[in-house]
């Protein structure tokens, strides 16, 4: 017997790669059926014209998700009212991979170096934001530039952040430093305040695009609009 | 002009357009799905007293446009940003050609920016010469997420784009407002990503790129990208309305654009008829940053600043005649930053 609770919590491990946050909690997951050992997800997203790469990582997590809940054999996932749904769903459903569904359209075979690329973001957007909260304690930032990871206290920001920096390959042991760059390298004291400008950028940037995608989503289809986590 | 305790503010509208959506005139299931998913822009991000129907969305008249513009919006020059999408739409979204009859009309209050698209090669070219000379162009808008047949975007260093380009050099079309859309070949790599306006840019330091929707979804590359390119202007087209509805992202937007490129290089723009100029200007002179720590990095924004962006910058960049009462109070101030601080840990 699978339960709705296993699958959705399987599903809040998939992120929108852009938004940095689960899909779950964007309310892009729309449906969901359990029939015996098989499994069928529906997904929708803000607009019709969504960025068609972004929307293929979600329904092929969202199946490799669904199919790491033990008992299910066979996990269909359909994005609904996209431009692009066809392509995508055969995509992934059929196992043809991105190549496949987009053939003659990809210079690649798979997204990888596209998730990269938003990994670092992610992590940049993450580290602004622990160190936002630890300037606001009272530490500087050049006292930042020279703490190492076993010197923070635990908290949610701090997990999501070495989470981050886990997926990205970084160094998260204990004596590594706190603040690195999305190479791994650390910033020396007298460039950790530009480079912490610079990350607030790409944390503005990621934030309002989740914010202006919640209301989308909400006029789209005519729901009520998610609460925003905001710094 | 709008005048707000004792302000006066010359207003250009650098982003109008004169679309046509009709059901009549579209042609398949994405035009459908295009004009729907801006009218989700609008009904989303507009005070509730600005939301049209459906059905007026899709094609406005001439009277409606000039009222909400000139009689009650407080524009001084509109400027047309002309969108073909002929695979969307029979006769095109927002041509020239339509555009061009508002203009004839009321010489004054409009600029018509023309377009072009690299794929149709040699003939192409030889269209938008003639283009250029028939409506004295000073600017184009390229929108590179067009579709066209199996391509489904291009890039401005391409070669073609380039000859285009040189053409406009040529002619002195100076502005090139650039637009980035969401289905660039190829599908692997960011769609959005405005990595070809830097190159071209360098390459053609005598025209000005405006980089529509301030580069958004990619705030921070277009960011970057500005403090590196003197040539680079931002376009506040889809940022603007936010200052309704998300009030704190607007602050933030505005906030990192003075700080890294500058009040000399943000045009205000409605995306009329996205949004109407009336409650974007007002909202704009009123407004102030929220008190909360997140905002203490941002300079002020002066009465002076926002007369630059609400149509003293465009007006440089078109040689618009600007009344005397209407120009900058100090002149010779300056914010902006200094773009050798730039770090470089990002790339």
């Amino acid at each position: 017997m699978i339960y709705h609770n296993e699958v959705l919590d399987a599903l809040s491990g998939v992120r929108d790669p852009e938004l940095d946050e689960p899909i779950t909690d964007l309310d892009f997951v729309s449906a969901l059926e359990i029939d015996g050992d098989s499994v069928l997800v529906r997904l929708r997203l803000p607009t019709y014209f969504c960025a068609p790469n972004f929307a293929y990582l979600m329904v092929a997590d969202a199946q490799a998700a669904a199919l790491s809940v033990p008992g299910v054999e066979r996990a269909t996932i359909f994005l609904d009212d996209h431009y692009a749904s066809e392509e995508i769903n055969g995509g992934v459903n059929e196992r043809r991979g991105f190549d496949g569904a987009f053939p003659e359209k990809t210079a690649g075979p798979d997204l990888e170096g596209l998730r990269t690329t938003f990994r670092r973001k992610s992590f940049v957007s993450r580290q602004e934001q622990l160190c936002r909260t630890l300037r606001a304690e009272g530490r500087p930032a050049e006292e930042l530039a020279n703490m190492r990871l076993e010197d923070l206290p635990p908290s949610e920001e701090f997990e999501t952040y070495l989470a981050r920096r886990a997926e990205l390959g970084l160094d998260v042991s204990a004596e590594a430093p706190l603040i690195v760059d999305p190479d791994g390298n650390r910033v020396p004291e007298e460039a950790v305040v530009q480079h912490l400008r610079f990350a607030k950028t790409v944390r503005v940037s990621i934030e309002g695009n989740a914010s202006l995608c919640r209301g989308l989503l909400s006029t789209r289809y005519g729901i009520p609009e998610r609460e925003e986590k905001t710094a | 002009m709008y005048e707000k305790d004792g302000e006066k503010y010359f207003v250009v509208d650098e982003h109008i357009h004169f679309w046509d959506a009709s059901p009549e005139n579209t042609t398949n299931k994405y035009g459908e799905g295009f004009i729907k998913c801006f009218y989700d822009y609008h009904k989303n991000l507009s005070p509730e007293e600005y939301v049209w129907s459906l059905e007026k969305y899709r094609k406005y008249s001439e009277e409606d446009m000039m009222h909400d513009l000139f009689e009650v919006g407080h524009v001084d020059v509109g400027i047309f940003q002309s969108t073909y999408l002929s695979d969307f739409y029979n006769t095109g979204f927002n041509t020239l050609e339509r555009n061009s009859v508002l203009k004839d009309k009321y010489p004054d209050k409009f600029i018509v920016n023309g377009s072009f698209d690299p794929r149709f090669e040699q003939k192409g070219l030889e269209a938008f010469e003639r283009q250029i000379q028939e409506h004295s162009l000073k600017g184009v808008k390229l929108y590179t997420a067009e579709w066209n047949g199996d391509s489904h975007g291009w890039e401005l260093d391409d070669e073609w784009s380039l000859k285009h380009l040189d053409k406009c050099v040529e002619h002195g079309v100076k502005n090139i407002h650039v637009h980035k859309g969401p289905t660039i070949w190829p599908l692997n790599k960011d769609s959005f990503d405005v990595a070809d306006v830097d190159r071209v840019a360098s390459m053609y330091p005598e025209l000005n790129f405006i980089v529509e929707h301030v580069g958004l979804p990619r705030l921070e590359d277009f960011c970057w990208i500005g403090t590196q390119e003197p040539n680079v202007y931002g376009g506040l087209a889809v940022a603007m309305p936010f200052i309704h509805a998300k009030p704190r992202y607007f602050a933030q937007i505005i906030g990192e654009l003075l700080y890294w490129i500058g009040e000399d290089r943000i045009l205000f723009a409605s995306d009329y008829a996205l949004w109407q100029p009336k409650w974007l200007v007002e909202k704009f002179v009123d407004f102030q940053y929220p008190g909360d720590p997140e905002f203490d990095d941002y300079a002020e924004i002066t009465p002076d600043i926002k007369r630059k962006i609400l149509g003293l910058n465009a007006a440089k960049l078109y040689d618009l005649r600007v009344p005397d009462e209407l120009q900058l109070v100090t002149v010779g101030e300056d914010t902006g930053f200094d773009v050798t601080e730039k770090p470089a840990t990002e790339r």
